[in-house]
């Protein structure tokens, strides 16, 4: 009882009192703010970093302007190492991917989702246990075999490793579930084949599915660390990663170069980020929980 | 007589379901033949190998050795040795415990590789899920507010994520150095600490912990975002009519409101720390010694530079018990918060 009027007394002042109200929006954008900062302070660092010569860049106490812009670590990184060629080999490996996981897993999920055939339900479950089982701890049998085939230190190793993943099937299954079974009915009684039902009716209705997962294939593929670590030795073959790695193990102490190269290396998917966050966003907050 | 008339009608949908079948065959075909080779063989094979002694060489060189290979990333032998020195030693009167703790009862997980990797994991985990849990539900509800810009801080909360781990790593790596901006900082609040992070073995941890943090809020604030937007407003009316205040409302509304989205999330997140790899293998290289030397960084260690396979596949099939006994988890109370 005395809770409760207490409480109302309370309210009554946080209605009443405009103030408290103001403060407490000041205290919430300070809070936006200060995660902000933090959020965005390593970036910042990188690229007031990357302008600075080497022996500008630990001084204390510390300079967020560099003094003279030396722009000219932006053309020495390319000299320094094949940075170009690291960035054609990820590109091609994050295009076909990206092209063939999607292609191939609408494709199965139209399957899963719409057509009743044989082991269905059996088959389905093998994709989804696989989801559980970590990469890591199936990944060196599947070096030895992709040794085996001649595929190691070829991008071609890194295409057909993340090419069929077992959740670009899931996550399109679940989209197509969401399209009801009746329109596929009705172009059937219509005459047109499975195919076309997949072409003409599946795969324009799930614009925004394929949206989702083709910016976190590309991603994913791009960033991807560890695969194209094991995989590829020759410089030819690295990706903007590893290659990124190797920058910063060769030219330890060129703080100011391994920062412009890290820049580079940031450009492209943040770029596609900026463009479609709107999918991310969607995207994660429909499927991530499931995912 | 219901066989009979059913007996013609299955015949004739046995041929369509053929015809139905093939066809879904067809759309299966492209991603299942990738599937199967590059995932599902892999996956088998991973667990043969555990079993099986082989460095590499000539596939004849392969010996099945049972659960040797599990003998000896456990140390079995000397674990149990030492343990029993240690009860032998407590019999005798001894009293030193932090000794016989440290020397004898964890023998495991203070000088074996893989007791050293697990703990180091689950320190991470435990550490890592919770302040991630924390900072994402407080962003998401400091966003869910109607604040202007929300937009632009979502983007620069959520940033992180989709930046690579090298640049990013080494770049807090920098950070975090002797000279480093992070360490003015710390200097500046009159806390003397002048050492590079990820050079000493108590701080490398931390690094990690913090780059984790840092670089995951965001995704799962995202994720607290779309749980709160189907929190029902009435709710939060009838909470207010009762007299509830801000905090009351966040204790009895949102927080049990967002009880499956944290289930589910801290499940994701516990996962994803067990298998970290990236942020380690960049940062500290699984040192200084083997402070935060991980599961997966162990793995690595044993597979690609010692060219143990079997051992190398042996922790592998910890980490995957682990995290399946996770997922089984997970799916076991799927029915239990559905039905809440």
């Amino acid at each position: 009882m005395s809770q409760a009027v207490m409480n109302t007394k309370q309210r009554a002042i946080r209605k009443d009192n405009p103030a408290l109200a103001l403060i407490g929006k000041i205290l919430l954008y300070a809070v936006l703010i200060f995660v902000g900062v933090f959020t965005l302070i390593p970036f910042v660092w990188m690229i007031s970093s990357s302008l600075k010569l080497d022996r500008e860049v630990f001084v204390y106490p510390i300079q967020w302007i560099p003094e003279t812009f030396r722009w000219e670590n932006y053309v020495k990184i390319w000299q320094k190492a094949p940075l170009l060629t690291y960035f054609k080999n990820t590109a091609i490996i994050a295009i076909v991917v990206t092209c063939l996981q999607t292609l191939t897993s609408s494709f199965a999920a139209y399957a899963f989702a719409k057509l009743r055939f044989k082991g269905r339900d059996l088959l389905f479950m093998a994709y989804i246990a696989t989801i559980a089982v970590p990469w890591q701890a199936y990944m060196l049998p599947q070096f030895i075999m992709m040794r085996s085939m001649g595929l190691y230190d070829t991008l071609w190793a890194m295409i057909v490793l993340q090419a069929f993943s077992a959740f670009g099937v899931f996550l399109m299954r679940q989209f197509y579930q969401s399209i009801p079974t009746d329109l596929c009915e009705a172009a059937r009684i219509d005459g047109l084949s499975e195919y076309g039902i997949w072409f003409r009716i599946m795969l324009p209705l799930s614009k925004a599915a394929i949206a989702t997962l083709v910016i976190f294939t590309f991603v994913g593929t791009w960033n991807d660390y560890m695969g194209p670590m094991i995989y590829l030795t020759r410089d030819v073959n690295k990706t903007v990663q590893v290659g990124l790695r190797r920058f910063i193990q060769e030219n330890s102490s060129d703080y100011h170069l391994i920062m412009a190269a890290s820049l580079c290396s940031l450009l492209p998917v943040s770029i596609v980020f900026l463009c479609l966050q709107k999918y991310f966003i969607e995207g994660i907050a429909t499927s991530g929980l499931k995912g | 007589m219901a066989q009979t008339a059913a007996k013609p009608k299955k015949r004739k949908m046995s041929r369509l379901e053929r015809k139905n079948t093939l066809i879904a065959y067809s759309f299966l075909a492209p991603n299942f033949l990738g599937f199967a080779i590059f995932t599902l063989v892999p996956v088998v094979f991973s667990i043969l190998l555990s079993f099986i002694n082989w460095n590499g060489g000539a596939l004849s060189t392969m010996q099945w050795v049972n659960f040797d290979n599990y003998a000896t990333i456990f140390n079995i032998d000397k674990v149990i040795d030492k343990f029993a020195d240690g009860i032998a030693a407590v019999q005798a009167g001894e009293t030193d415990w932090a000794k016989l703790m440290d020397k004898n009862f964890l023998y495991f997980f203070n000088r074996v590789d893989l007791g050293i990797a697990l703990k180091n994991t689950l320190f991470y985990t435990v550490i890592t899920v919770p302040l991630t849990l924390v900072c994402s539900i407080a962003l998401a509800i400091a966003l869910n507010k109607a604040v202007k810009g929300a937009v632009v801080f979502r983007t620069i909360f959520f940033f992180p994520y989709v930046a690579s781990m090298v640049a990013i790593c080494v770049c807090w790596n920098f950070m975090l150095m002797k000279d480093g901006p992070i360490n003015q900082l710390i200097m500046a609040l009159g806390i003397p600490f002048n050492k590079s992070w990820t050079a000493d073995s108590t701080m490398a941890m931390w690094a990690i912990i913090l780059v984790s943090v840092w670089r995951n809020m965001g995704y799962y604030m995202v994720i607290y975002l779309a749980a709160l937007q189907g929190v029902p407003v009435e709710l939060y009316e009838a909470a207010t009519v009762d007299g509830a205040n801000k905090w009351q409302q966040f204790r009895n509304v949102t927080l049990p409101q967002l009880k499956p989205t944290t289930f589910f999330a801290s499940i994701m997140m516990i996962i994803s720390c067990f298998k970290i790899y990236d942020v380690v293998a960049i940062m500290t290289e699984g040192g200084p010694g083997r402070s935060t030397k991980m599961l997966v960084t162990y793995i690595y260690e044993q597979a690609f530079a010692k060219i143990k396979y079997g051992e190398a596949s042996a922790i592998a099939m910890v980490l995957l018990v682990i995290v399946l006994t996770i997922t089984i988890i997970q799916f076991s109370s799927e029915k239990k918060f559905a039905n809440d």
